[in-house]
């Protein structure tokens, strides 16, 4: 593989893995949220630059063009932004609501509240 | 926020521009990059930014709560209607042919009325998200709950 | 690309830093610099919602929500090892899998073969519109936009059912123990 085809897809290995991490290491809900969002718009890029076609153009048909990109990627990515969005915004309420309920959204925290629970 | 005068010019000049350019994103889907999620979110961003300049009920005056509430569902009510009409006129599910006379004229008019449904639904959908957290404020200061501030600037 | 390196060097940043409302910002210019990847290849009406939703809708509620709870983040004790090394097999055995993907944009990809020339084509004689984003997903496939449309509204009646009942007083709060061993 050409070293542009390497460099891509580490490059969103790299991103999706930043994600990941985030999600399961840091303990603030608002920020393994922010790490979800990361973690998805890698996965974007990745279906996106499959999609493409070097000399290729977007795919709306207009003149002097003849060869187009693929537009299936991009039906199925812009589904998937939409749903990422409300993923994202159901998860923030449910933060909200947690922080109302028990004063902190840090799982340490939540934890420590769990294990005073047990007899 | 509406003392304050550069903010407040910058928004009379924006407001109107970024609405209309969502209409125009909506209706001319077909030809440029554009359609239905794209154009419900620009509306919501503008009906936002208005929000954020001149204070919650204000802009629930603009767009009353139970416009939003109900624009939300009847978005997807249209595109649900669109199918069954496919359906009734004698087609399947979701099949735009026996909508018009010409097969082009009835795909056009279906994708047209399908993304109206989709742009109204995503429009009113974020506004409502947006102002059930922009209340939750007020609310939780009134009940009495402080927040754990914990500023050390480390 | 340029654009993918500094996409690393503001997800790196996003992750390590503590303040919340820094995240927010870096998020933000995250999404738009993930928009204007998508415009370089080719895909116009992803980059527009992109932009849209994740520059504007994303870091506007991360926002509204950082108004409602603290916005830092405690400092974590130490590395938590098994974690990175999760991370790490993960990332390698990823980077041995993606061996195998065809080469970046050539025109014989496996992708471009079957249903794609055939939707470029037949989009114009079908329909009559240029857009074929659009055809496609309003009229080739326009179940699935009406699941997607579907899912929004699900979602916003989530967060109308968690979000529209004023709050009470709190139930449980966090002790002086927790609070103390945080500010070490």
């Amino acid at each position: 593989m050409s070293a542009l085809s390497l460099f891509n897809y580490w490059a969103v290995i790299g991103l999706m893995m930043l994600g990941y991490y985030c999600v399961i290491v840091r303990g603030n809900m608002v920020k393994k949220i922010i790490g979800l969002g990361i973690f998805q718009t890698s996965v974007f890029i990745l279906f996106i630059s499959a999609g493409k076609v070097l000399g290729g153009s977007t795919p709306i048909l207009r003149e002097g063009v003849s060869v187009y990109s693929n537009p299936l990627p991009h039906v199925l990515i812009l589904t998937a932004i939409v749903v990422g969005v409300a993923t994202t915004a159901v998860g923030l309420a449910l933060a909200v609501r947690i922080q109302e309920a028990f004063g902190s959204i840090n799982d340490d925290d939540l934890d420590q509240l769990g294990q005073e629970d047990e007899p | 926020m509406k003392d304050n005068s550069i903010l407040v010019i910058v928004a009379r000049f924006l407001i109107p521009l970024v609405m209309l350019f969502g209409l125009y994103v909506q209706f001319h889907g077909e030809y440029s990059p554009g359609g239905g999620f794209q154009a419900g979110v620009l509306f919501a961003a503008a009906w936002i930014l208005f929000v954020l300049i001149y204070g919650l009920e204000t802009g629930l005056r603009v767009i009353p709560l139970r416009v939003i509430y109900s624009l939300g569902c009847l978005g997807v009510l249209l595109y649900c209607a669109v199918g069954l009409m496919g359906v009734i006129l004698g087609g399947r599910f979701l099949d735009y042919q026996p909508l018009l006379a010409t097969p082009q004229a009835a795909q056009q008019a279906g994708i047209i009325l399908v993304e109206f449904g989709v742009g109204v639904t995503v429009a009113s959908v974020v506004m409502m998200i947006f102002l059930q957290f922009a209340r939750r404020r007020a609310q939780s200061q009134a009940a009495g709950l402080e927040l754990d501030q914990e500023q050390d600037r480390s | 690309m340029v654009l993918l390196v500094l996409l690393l060097v503001v997800g790196t940043a996003v992750v390590l830093t503590r303040d919340l409302l820094k995240a927010t910002m870096l998020f933000a210019i995250y999404s738009l610099t993930i928009a204007g990847l998508f415009v370089i290849l080719d895909a116009g009406d992803v980059a527009l919602t992109e932009a849209a939703v994740g520059a504007g809708i994303s870091t506007i509620l991360i926002l509204a929500t950082l108004a409602l709870v603290p916005a830092r983040e405690h400092r974590q004790r130490g590395h938590n090892r098994p974690a990175l090394l999760i991370v790490f097999v993960t990332g390698a055995a990823l980077v041995y899998a993606v061996s195998d993907l065809p080469e970046f944009g050539s025109a014989d990809n496996p992708v471009h073969q079957h249903v794609g020339p055939y939707f470029i084509e037949q989009t114009y004689p079908d329909m009559g519109i240029p857009n074929m984003v659009a055809a496609v997903l309003a009229s080739y496939r326009s179940i699935d936009t009406m699941g997607e449309a579907i899912v929004i509204l699900t979602a916003g009646i989530a967060v109308f059912a968690l979000l529209s009942v004023p709050p009470r007083r709190r139930q449980r709060a966090p002790d002086a123990k927790t609070r103390s061993r945080d500010e070490g």
